[in-house]
């Protein structure tokens, strides 16, 4: 990303949507809109002062919503370019409120609550298309409960658990116990808040709170409606207080989550939704679990699969190496459903198929590798550019022309293609950019090419 | 070392970054000390040094206060130093005389709850930046011609794709093919999966684009005997019968291919009853003796065990379309492909692997440990999932065996001075984010030299090393920081070659001089990194902006 936001060569136009495409392979003329971010492209520095001092709080897509985020915020730490961008749709100022808050904390001067979306022309030869995927949503699988039970995450949101810089800092918290946790902290502070109340009343009687109840409800001032005030106060500070006490005893026996289930195919080789395979899923399942025993040496993870397909360079030893030092089971068989078990544990029901046996097995957390899905905005992007898609929607090539798609002059690469990991897309990143090269460098064409 | 009499004048400028420095670190105390350490001519802080304002700020310090070597206290060198060297430039002065300290990331940002010991640590950081600054050199940048011409060795499907990629850019290529004739593990091949288009075909078409391309000299019977040089500028023998020809190169690319496992003492081979899916192709393209009606493959023959662990990738593959095609001949043969995963990734794999089942091909998990047994007239198997033996009857048996590293790749490696991994592949500079460069400048990679590829694969790595191939062609010449290791007391060097045999870029050469063997740096091919230096015993090399008395002088800063 660094060297894409830093390279003379490139233009970088991010947060902007190719429009229209007109003209032929050497000869493209492209509108591109760049959506606003209210915020100056030139003058923003990336310093985030902004978004520390922005009152609004949302719920932050890229950490999958498991953590939250300003209403002015850059999409994450590293992101290039590191513009911050106003969200429209959560910000007070844009939505008519009195704030601009952002704007007086910005010494940079680049908060524009004026700016416009801009269409730009551009002058191309070649069009490569590099428009990535989606992440299956398990929750079309009604059998695995995904979003019912709390400890069944997708192998994406596992990813960002584990990151050192994600929602909780690295910890393989369970969703159930930071949901207690949260609940527990908002208990606290209506606690706070009626203890200060009380500490008041307490303070012009001269006499505690407790001590005072219990005459009251022996009937002891009738028609006081200051005291019944107190009583009031008094027994709702009660009904939060209590159970603050019970979910704190709850929460003191959590611990991070230490045995694991990886279910693989979740939407993959699955005649009711992708047939088929999604080619990087085993790996990263194998990937996440080694990581986790490194952060939490207890971890013990099972992988439940149809097939292991390690098949790339180093792959199978990888696999090996999982299997003999980070305590993973591989385990043949797709997995039937998942139910919640005692301490919001989930269960896995499967069939063992080298055992033929149907057997249970209960989790802390369930992670589902998840199919690569075509991206959905693709069909109107292709449709833009005039390019075919296959029967799944990725854009169409032939195995001769592994990065030519239907429209000459127009290129694609990674998964925008098909299912591909990194190296893969690496070195197709490198095919178009080669197939672009024959097109925008001949000798008798001088075009500009501009990657968008 | 700086000449005697010059007046050393460090300016020294103190990011506050918004808040990310400022807010955590003590900015004037800061200053207060930086103004205090010695040859510090000149302080200031920003509150964006890289903002243009800053950048300005930069600039007038340098004509305004004469200074000649600036430090800058701030973010990381990845994303900012580039912009601050270049500013010095445009100033007028030498880039190589600016010297960055990180302040933030590995400073506020670490001690965002402890002011003090924060600000204490700045302070380090910033005396040592300065006493290294005053130390610091003037360098040019290294530029070096690059003879637009590529070699590209093999002629198989990614290596002949490759050439004609960087032929059609107008390109020279030279393409070097072992064999008589163009075309690799192609020419042995019968129909190609998904598409089933005839590899023949493929082959031909592509040699003859390849034979007939202007841009394109082929040596068929060919071999490159020796090659000398770096980036830009290597020349190559190539020995073919007619005796060797010599060639002037400026990028390389290894297409050499792999070549498939012999199962001699396996499963019964003998390559007619018992044959490998690469026999299976001879047999298809000369079509099948209609006798054979039951056919047992078998996975997994020479792969995914303690000699060979890896997964060979593309012989599952091989085994379906085969197995479709055998009943495209023999509709009604009886086909049982005996696996331990089926390795069908992706959309295509996946698709006729489907296909294959629908049209009758049977699959049954074996266990490693209780392997199938081949017998005259049939093949016996525990049947891992239904837990029995089976019996199953067996007119021919084909056995899947990976794809292994050619026997010459060893060779090849050392020749191009590029490492191979531990199964014998052609080992990439980054398994993930540089599949196909080496580690070496101007060294290239594609296709089964790598890692058994499939053609789709083979295509698409054959146009990605031309891509990255052309990087060099297209800009003429390289261009490399010239913080690099130096020859700085050749007295000293022994010629002993310890240093050349570290080297992981092939960066280092023995020269035979008047003075005796003397070690040489390429550099051009010298990315910095340091290892010569630490291992050479007799101080003899250093690397500039990273000299000894340099690092020296930071330690001693920091010691106070």
């Amino acid at each position: 990303m660094l060297d894409v936001g830093r390279h003379p060569n490139i233009s970088l136009l991010a947060y902007s949507e190719v429009e229209t495409v007109e003209g032929q392979a050497g000869n493209f003329r492209i509108t591109v809109r760049r959506k606003a971010r209210y915020v100056n492209e030139d003058r923003c520095t990336g310093c985030g002062a902004c978004a520390e001092k922005c009152p609004t709080i949302v719920p932050d897509a890229f950490n999958e919503g498991l953590g939250n985020r300003r209403a002015i915020y850059s999409y994450f730490a590293q992101g290039i370019p590191s513009t911050h961008t106003i969200d429209a749709d959560h910000c007070r100022q844009l939505n008519g409120k009195k704030c601009g808050i952002c704007a007086k904390t910005c010494q940079a001067e680049a908060i524009d609550f004026e700016q416009k979306d801009r269409i730009v022309e551009l002058d191309v030869g070649a069009i490569i298309i590099a428009a990535g995927y989606d992440v299956f949503d398990p929750y079309r699988i009604p059998e695995y409960r995904y979003r019912e039970i709390p400890n069944v995450v997708t192998a994406i949101e596992f990813e960002r658990l584990l990151s050192a810089s994600g929602p909780t800092g690295g910890h393989m918290d369970r969703p159930s116990d930071r949901a207690v946790e949260a609940d527990i902290a908002e208990l606290e502070k209506n606690v706070t808040k009626s203890w200060k109340v009380l500490a008041k009343l307490e303070e012009k009687y001269g006499e505690s709170s407790a001590a005072f109840y219990e005459k009251y409800q022996a009937g002891a001032f009738p028609d006081d409606e200051d005291r019944k005030k107190w009583a009031d106060k008094y027994a709702a500070h009660l009904a939060a207080a209590e159970p603050l006490e019970a979910l704190k005893q709850k929460a003191a026996g959590f611990t991070v989550a230490k045995r694991l289930a990886f279910i693989q195919c979740v939407g993959s080789r699955d005649f009711r939704f992708y047939p088929f395979c999604s080619g990087y899923c085993c790996m990263h399942s194998i990937k996440e679990a080694i990581i986790a025993h490194e952060h939490e040496p207890e971890t013990t993870s099972t992988i439940f699969g149809m097939d292991i397909r390690a098949v790339g360079k180093g792959f199978e030893e990888y696999k090996i190496r999982g299997g003999n030092h980070s305590n993973i089971t591989y385990v043949r068989g797709r997995v039937a459903e998942i139910v919640e078990g005692p301490d919001n544990n989930p269960v896995v029901i499967y069939e063992d198929t080298r055992e033929r046996k149907v057997k249970r097995q209960e989790f802390d957390m369930v992670i589902l590798a998840t199919a690569c899905a075509p991206s959905k905005g693709i069909a109107a992007l292709a449709k833009t550019l005039g390019v075919e898609l296959d029967t799944y929607n990725f854009i169409k090539t032939s195995p001769l022309s592994p990065v030519d798609t239907t429209a000459p002059g127009i290129f694609v690469c990674g998964c925008a293609e098909s299912p591909m990991d990194v190296p893969e897309s690496v070195a197709q990143g490198s095919s178009a950019a080669e197939r672009a090269a024959e097109i925008a460098f001949q000798p008798d064409l001088e075009k500009e090419k501009a990657v968008a | 070392m700086p000449e005697k009499n010059e007046d050393i004048r460090i300016g020294v400028f103190l990011c506050h970054c918004g808040s990310n420095i400022a807010g955590y670190l003590n900015m004037e105390e800061l200053a207060d000390f930086a103004e205090n350490l010695p040859h510090v001519a000149f302080v200031q802080r920003n509150l964006y040094t890289c903002s243009e304002g800053g950048i300005n700020e930069i600039k007038k310090g340098i004509a305004e206060q004469n200074l000649n070597r600036v430090v800058v206290a701030s973010c990381t060198p990845r994303t900012h130093e580039p912009l601050f060297r270049s500013s010095c430039g445009e100033a007028g002065l030498n880039p190589y005389l600016f010297e960055m300290v990180n302040i933030r990331d590995q400073c506020s940002w670490v001690h965002m709850k402890e002011q003090e010991d924060g600000t204490s640590k700045a302070k380090d950081l910033i005396r040592m930046g300065v006493a290294k600054a005053a130390l610091l050199e003037p360098q040019e940048v290294i530029m070096s011609e690059v003879q637009v011409r590529a070699l590209v060795i093999g002629g198989g499907i990614s290596g002949m794709t490759a050439a004609l990629a960087l032929a059609n850019r107008g390109y020279e290529v030279v393409l070097v093919e072992k064999d008589a004739a163009l075309g690799g593990m192609l020419n042995r091949l019968n129909r190609l999966g998904p598409t089933m288009t005839q590899a023949s075909e493929l082959a031909g078409e592509k040699a003859r684009a390849v034979t007939g391309h202007p841009n394109i000299t082929v040596f068929t019977d060919g071999r490159v005997a020796n090659v000398q040089g770096f980036i830009g500028k290597y020349t190559v023998d190539i020995e073919t019968e007619s005796g060797v020809k010599k060639a002037d190169i400026g990028v390389i690319i290894v297409a050499t291919g792999a070549r498939a496992f012999v199962p001699d003492g396996l499963y019964r081979y003998d390559g007619k009853r018992v044959v490998t899916q690469l026999e299976m192709e001879t047999l298809l393209k000369d079509g099948l003796r209609p006798d054979i009606k039951n056919v047992v493959m078998i996975q997994c023959v020479g792969s995914r065990n303690e000699e060979r662990p890896y997964c060979s990738r593309i012989c599952c593959q091989t085994a379906v379309k085969n197995a479709m095609l055998i009943r495209e001949q023999s509709p009604d043969a009886k086909i049982s492909i005996l696996y331990r995963d089926m390795q069908m990734y992706g959309v295509e794999n996946e698709e006729m692997f489907r296909d294959s089942k629908a049209g009758g091909v049977r699959y049954m998990n074996y266990d490693p440990e209780r392997p199938p047994r081949v017998e005259p007239d049939r093949v016996r198997v525990y049947h891992a999932l239904l837990g029995r033996e089976m019996e199953l009857p067996a007119d021919l048996v084909v056995l899947s065996t990976p794809l292994v590293a050619q026997e010459d790749a060893e060779d090849t490696s050392r020749l191009l001075r590029v490492p191979v991994d531990e199964n014998g592949f052609f080992l990439e500079g980054h398994v993930k984010l540089k599949p196909l460069d080496f580690a070496t400048d101007g060294v290239f990679l594609c296709g089964s030299a790598r890692f058994p590829a499939n053609i789709r694969e083979a295509v698409a790595q054959g146009l990605g090393a031309a891509s990255r191939a052309s990087i060099p062609l297209s800009k003429g010449s390289v261009v490399v920081e010239p913080i690099i290791s130096v020859l700085a007391d050749e007295d000293a060097c022994r010629g002993c070659g310890l240093c050349v045999a570290l080297c992981p870029y092939g960066a280092l050469e023995i020269q035979h001089t008047e003075k005796g063997r003397k070690v040489h740096v390429i550099d051009v091919a010298c990315k910095g990194c340091g290892v010569c230096a630490a291992t050479c015993y007799r101080h003899a090399l250093s690397i500039n902006s990273y000299t000894d008395g340099q690092i020296r002088s930071q330690v001693e800063a920091f010691l106070g």
